[in-house]
């Protein structure tokens, strides 16, 4: 597992030194590389802008031959995350017939904070949501921002 | 294009048959295939007489053809050598080309000679330099994946440029092979990168262990790349069987197929023999039969059958776009439908849930005021599945029966075996009992099921004599009558199961029969084609 690990902490480093935007990335305990926690700062101009979302980032042992898993750890309001406390993500990057060793964790997460800026009605884990983002997107934005004040906000 | 592909069909029956069968939506030439089995009013004399000249023989009997492992290798081999000689491409680029049209070499050909750079591309064979693969030891080198730069790191690259350490490429490539069984399409480890792997490369990689493993699965891709060909389910055998019975079909013909292993199976669902049921029926009957465990609940609520391959799919999380694992077909979890038909319309699947929902709860309460009812062919089924095991019990003992009769009666080993002649028309005619009672439950009364009733009574009756008759201890066996009252009691059964299914069929293949479900079923897609002439 030495070679994991050699890539592990060297991507930990690189997310950690040039993060993400709006990202902080954490390990929760400092002997475990496999599990990271994250918070996301929502991006400006989207109804998520100022709420602060946690994440957790899970690297199986067979990293990077196979994808982590992230979820997200704080409720939010949106048709790729499953509206319970799981928080699922459906991100095709993650899928096993799309993961490929080469591919990055800093890639996920920035796929992960463009899913808020652009979330994909047409791939949706939460139909409703998924729904109401098309038809009627004044509502939907109602939604997510009273998610964010209930869930999501600084400090809390 | 269909003129053009008739030509280069025609010069090769067998071509003929996979050409067809991969441009499933091309309807007009796939119907053609199936005339025999037109469900048109035949209001032209002319054309019924000359129908019923073609059905010459019984009418259940499907035509196939059964390939050994070995067959399966030259198959490929030989599709892969011509593509070879006339796109003068190497052979591992001609398999991976073939894979990635699912085999279907005209289209290939054709696809190629009109834009050989789009295809190449689409297969995952881009833009290639010229020197070949191989091993390599690259000074400054580190691998993108475990980040390792040590002197002397062997590194290998396919002819896109991505370069990875060795070892990275090997837990790679064991990752996709061992555990989840990919094969075909396997692609470049780089993000993006749909280069595929082609043979040449993994030979330079795998152990031979490995090697062997991601032939197998090339064999397996290849047959279940291809709709005319399935491997027989029999435990241990590695035969294919080649049908060219077509799966929007299945409602006019029971393709009930002979392994050279022996086991008789039906090509449309892959089950044992179920003649004269159709598949969609069975699975229906199937399915209510187990209706009453928890794990048959349990698998109705949580699982679905791919639309494609009818594997068995538990969605455990992720979003409705679903993508089998087995045959990459891309559906949505809701509907059922083509994801790629898809588009924005998935909010009527929302809708769709909420009708299937009612109609579901509505189709419950009906079934328990037809219990009763069920309960009645579901006992005469179940007794023929009983009756069969015995039999087959029976089977074993048949021979032990057989050297005993030689000495009582002083026959011959050539002069008892009409005994094994017996057990097995007791086996076969059981065993289309059974499924009669599932296809009767499904089926509306009129004239036709008094008619299929009175056959399904006369096979049933003879069956039951034979097998008492069979059951006769050894000295009675001895007797001379009773040994020719059993050859022509077994003459018998045979001759009326063959008046049965075949009847069966015949209204089948003509759509006479009335029955109380839809055995277009889900999975079926294509529908009735409407009028054509």
């Amino acid at each position: 597992m030495s070679s994991a690990q050699k890539r592990i902490s060297k991507e930990f480093q690189e997310c950690t030194t040039s993060p993400p935007p709006g990202m902080t990335i954490t390990l929760p305990s400092e002997t475990d590389l496999h599990k990271w926690s994250i918070q996301l700062t929502g991006p400006p101009n989207t109804p998520y802008a100022n709420g602060v979302f946690n994440l957790t980032l899970s690297l199986p042992t067979e990293y990077p031959f196979k994808a982590p898993a992230v979820n997200f750890a704080t409720r939010i309001w949106h048709p790729n995350v499953t509206n319970d406390a799981t928080g699922n993500i459906c991100l095709s990057v993650l899928k096993p017939e799309n993961w490929k060793p080469a591919s990055r964790v800093k890639g996920v997460l920035e796929a992960v904070r463009q899913l808020l800026v652009e979330p994909n009605p047409d791939d949706p884990l939460e139909a409703r949501i998924a729904d109401e983002f098309r038809t009627d997107r004044a509502e939907f934005d109602k939604n997510a921002r009273s998610y964010v004040a209930q869930y999501a906000k600084a400090g809390k | 294009m269909d003129s053009d592909d008739d030509f280069i069909s025609n010069m090769s029956s067998e071509d003929d048959v996979m050409q067809d069968d991969t441009d499933n939506d091309d309807l007009s030439a796939a119907d053609e295939e199936f005339d025999v089995f037109d469900d048109e009013p035949d209001d032209n004399p002319a054309v019924t007489s000359m129908k019923s000249d073609k059905k010459k023989g019984v009418s259940f009997d499907v035509s196939f053809r059964v390939y050994r492992p070995i067959d399966v290798q030259n198959q490929q081999d030989e599709m892969i050598d011509e593509v070879n000689m006339i796109l003068e491409m190497k052979k591992e680029d001609a398999a991976i080309m073939l894979r990635h049209f699912r085999w279907n070499k005209e289209r290939l050909i054709e696809d190629y000679m009109d834009n050989p750079t789009k295809v190449l591309e689409a297969a995952g064979l881009g833009p290639s330099s010229s020197r070949p693969p191989e091993l390599e030891v690259i000074p400054g080198f580190m691998c993108d994946i475990c980040c390792e730069d040590e002197d002397g790191l062997l590194s290998f690259a396919m002819k896109c440029g991505h370069r990875y350490c060795a070892d990275c490429y090997r837990r790679y490539l064991t990752q996709k092979i061992r555990e989840e069984g990919e094969a075909a399409r396997i692609q470049c480890p780089t993000d993006g990168c749909q280069r595929i792997m082609d043979s040449r490369s993994l030979d330079i990689l795998l152990t031979s262990d490995l090697n062997e493993r991601y032939r197998e699965l090339l064999n397996r891709t290849f047959v279940e790349d291809k709709d005319i060909l399935k491997w027989c389910p029999a435990p241990d055998c590695e035969n294919a069987v080649e049908c060219g019975i077509k799966k929007k079909d299945l409602d006019k013909v029971v393709p009930t197929v002979d392994c050279a292993c022996g086991h008789r199976f039906c090509f449309g669902c892959s089950l044992n023999d179920h003649q004269p049921a159709p598949c969609e029926l069975v699975k229906k009957w199937l399915k209510k039969c187990a209706d009453d465990s928890e794990t048959a609940n349990w698998i109705s609520a949580n699982t679905k059958e791919c639309p494609k391959c009818n594997s068995t799919i538990e969605k455990n999380g992720g979003c409705n776009h679903m993508t089998c694992r087995k045959c990459k077909h891309e559906f949505c979890w809701m509907c059922m439908g083509l994801w790629s038909e898809h588009g924005t319309a998935w909010y009527n699947c929302n809708r769709f849930e909420e009708k299937s929902g009612s109609e579901a709860r509505d189709a419950q309460a009906k079934s328990r005021v037809s219990l009763e009812r069920y309960l009645h062919y579901y006992n005469r089924y179940a007794n023929h599945e009983q009756s069969a095991r015995l039999d087959k019990d029976m089977y074993q003992k048949t021979e032990k029966k057989m050297v005993q009769l030689q000495t009582a009666s002083g026959m011959s080993w050539i002069e008892v075996q009409y005994l094994n002649m017996a057990s097995q028309a007791l086996q076969t005619c059981r065993q289309t009992l059974k499924w009669t009672y599932a296809f009767a439950f499904y089926l509306a009364r009129n004239n036709l099921t008094e008619i299929f009733e009175d056959n399904q009574k006369d096979l049933e009756m003879a069956v039951e004599a034979l097998s008492e008759m069979f059951e006769k201890p050894i000295t009675e066996l001895a007797d001379a009558k009773l040994k020719v009252d059993m050859m022509d009691k077994t003459a018998y059964c045979k001759k009326r199961r063959v008046i049965l299914l075949d009847d069966t069929a015949d209204n089948l293949a003509n759509g006479r029969w009335t029955f109380s479900i839809d055995l277009k079923g889900l999975t079926a897609g294509a529908g009735s084609t409407g009028p054509r002439r």
